[in-house]
């Protein structure tokens, strides 16, 4: 009788593991939830990360079920969302830096979750990091500023001093002093990611001290207006900001998270998931660059798109050695390229030659 | 209210292209949200900071589903004003004569506000409404009346100085682009001890030292961000204190004594 009811289970537990696994793969849709820092309407960041959330939906039809939250600031809210997130979907995307430790805490309580953090650098086995090599982005804008810079002066307007934006200004600043030794640049931190009228302030200010090439690592398309108006020249930030600054618009750095997020989900329908660090860039298709404007000589619009063709082809690092820290201390030596961790993905510090004090 | 404000003037100016249609659309629909405020503490004696909050994130959400189409959109700025000859005076022209039109009514508006408190019979009534309500009520004033104009005003006001986000400062509309300047108001109130001409000092002071920060970041000067953003509230606090001081000597006004409290004629 024993025997009997054991095989009952038995059979009972492999019919229920059949039609789990039946069900996983046609019926039940993967549950894929968002968690944004921004509205999807600032034509920056969380706009390009909606985007690729569209690209994937379209490309998964009913295979994926996508809930995305805006406005999640970095606080203990974003762990109250991140948790009720994880209680009712499959796999929880928080697309900024600011979520990483409340990513991770959530993630050790629901191990049957899997999540996906962008841009920061803690990993689990069920929280993969993702980002892309923005800094490639800005090693082509930087060229394009330090050629179009006639004062010399770079303006930078910065959100908060974290790796990804460091990076960014390191980038920038050794790209633009390769092709105009001279060239400076000024950084002005605005400690926020969308403040359309401060970042708005802080181009003035910028301007008003002698930049003429702006570059932002803010959300909104504030600054782009404000270089139109000014005419002065900026590059689109996450996305295409060519309607806001047609003329100022040199390029932009596109940010393309579609096939990615597609990819992810995708992994989790098939059941292949597994914890993955991605650091994707230009080579991947994962950074893309605006149309260049036709306002730009042709000398510089080449030696951009030479720049774009050897980051695709993996043929040049942005930082490339010897490369000294602001402090003089050596970094890089004579060829060295960095490692992702630490030196990438903890930066905190300012190449030498910025003359700007370093954020504490 | 502001923010209500910024969309509506976006929006108007989008379509128009009349800034002056622009912002009297701000001015209405700062008005038409704190009429809102008004209905609901005044004839239905809600408590007015639970009130408040309440239509901040109210229109917050409501201008963030409103302009969802908008934030595609540019428009065409409101320009400064160059007033000839005068703007061409080193350094007093630029800074004094031109300026954008909203901030010539913004000192237009301060003076208007005083000469209507301190020079007018209804001013007069308003400021004892704030200070005694029974008082007022007693000798026949309708306290519900005057307190609801005033907070339309208030309102206007507000829907005004959002529409110079975005009609003067940045020409896109973005989901909560106040960032909570809003509040700053009720700092600014504090800070001018209720004294409209003291509102100047105080509004310069908070907006100057918020783009001197970004100025002095440029410069590379050693001062941390974070305490020259902390200096306004600073300064606040320290006039709070010191009015606490003087009231203790003498009898002063300042303050309404019937602030946020409810008026309800048969008590």
């Amino acid at each position: 009788m024993s025997k009997g009811r054991f095989s009952s289970i038995l059979k009972l537990s492999v019919l229920s593991a059949v039609l789990a696994f039946t069900s996983n793969v046609s019926a039940d849709p993967v549950k894929a939830a968002f968690v944004y820092i921004g509205p999807t309407g600032d034509h920056g960041w969380t706009y390009a990360h909606d985007e690729g959330v569209k690209y994937a939906k379209e490309k998964l039809g009913d295979d994926v079920i996508v809930t995305t939250i805006e406005n999640v600031a970095e606080n203990s809210d974003s762990e109250r969302v991140i948790t009720s997130l994880a209680r009712k979907n499959d796999i929880v995307f928080t697309t900024s830096f600011g979520y990483m430790n409340p990513t991770i805490k959530v993630a050790k309580r629901y191990p049957d979750v899997k999540f996906e953090h962008a841009t920061g650098y803690m990993l689990e086995d069920n929280v993969s990091v993702y980002s892309a090599r923005f800094y490639e982005g800005r090693h082509v804008i930087g060229k394009i500023a330090g050629r179009m810079t006639e004062s010399n002066v770079i303006g930078y307007i910065a959100s908060f001093p974290i790796p990804e934006v460091i990076r960014g200004i390191n980038s920038a600043f050794l790209a633009a002093k390769s092709v105009n030794p001279d060239v400076q640049i000024k950084v002005v931190w605005v400690y926020s990611w969308y403040d359309p009228g401060k970042e708005a302030d802080a181009a003035n200010a910028l301007i008003a001290q002698g930049a003429d090439v702006l570059m932002q690592h803010t959300d909104s398309t504030a600054a782009m207006t404000v270089a139109e108006e000014k005419g002065v020249h900026a590059f689109g930030q996450a996305s295409n900001m060519r309607e806001w600054g047609p003329n100022a618009q040199l390029t932009g750095i596109i940010n393309d998270w579609g096939p990615y997020y597609a990819d992810r989900i995708a992994a989790v329908r098939d059941g292949t998931w597994t914890s993955s660090d991605t650091f994707a860039g230009v080579q991947q298709g994962m950074v893309k660059f605006a149309p260049m404007n036709n306002n730009m000589p042709t000398e510089v619009k080449n030696e951009a798109m030479q720049a774009i063709i050897d980051l695709s082809m993996g043929a040049i690092h942005p930082f490339t050695g010897p490369i000294n820290k602001q402090d003089g201390s050596p970094w890089l030596a004579e060829g060295e390229t960095p490692p992702n961790f630490p030196d990438l993905l903890t930066m905190d510090f300012y190449v030498e030659g910025i003359d700007s004090q370093y954020p504490n | 209210m502001m923010i209500v404000g910024a969309l509506l003037g976006f929006i108007v100016q989008f379509h128009t292209g009349n800034p002056f249609l622009a912002v009297f659309a701000a001015l209405l629909g700062g008005m038409a949200i704190s009429s809102i405020f008004a209905f609901l503490t005044q004839f239905l004696l809600t408590n007015q900071v639970a009130t408040g909050l309440a239509l901040t994130l109210f229109g917050l959400g409501f201008s963030a589903f409103a302009g969802r189409g908008y934030t595609e959109e540019t428009i065409v700025l409101i320009k400064a004003i160059h007033i000839p000859v005068l703007s061409d005076i080193p350094f007093i022209g630029p800074l004094v004569f031109s300026m954008n039109p909203l901030v010539y009514l913004a000192f237009l508006m301060v003076y208007l506000v005083w000469w209507f408190l301190f020079k007018t019979k209804q001013g007069l009534i308003l400021r004892s409404i704030g200070d005694n309500h029974d008082a007022a009520h007693a000798i026949g004033h309708n306290v519900v009346r005057y307190r609801f104009m005033a907070i339309l005003f208030g309102g206007a006001m507000a829907g005004v100085g959002g529409a110079f986000l975005s009609l003067v400062q940045v020409p896109i509309w973005g989901e909560d682009m106040t960032a909570g300047r809003g509040w700053i108001a009720l700092g600014l109130v504090v800070f001018a001890s209720w004294q409209p001409f003291r509102i100047i000092l105080g509004a310069i002071l908070f907006g100057g030292i918020t783009v001197l920060q970004l100025h002095a970041q440029g410069f590379d000067i050693r001062i941390s961000a974070q305490y020259l953003s902390m200096l306004p509230y600073l300064a606040t606090i320290i006039i709070l204190v010191s009015l606490r001081i003087r009231l203790k000597n003498k009898t002063n006004r300042t303050v309404p004594n019937c602030l946020g409290r409810i008026f309800h004629s048969t008590s």
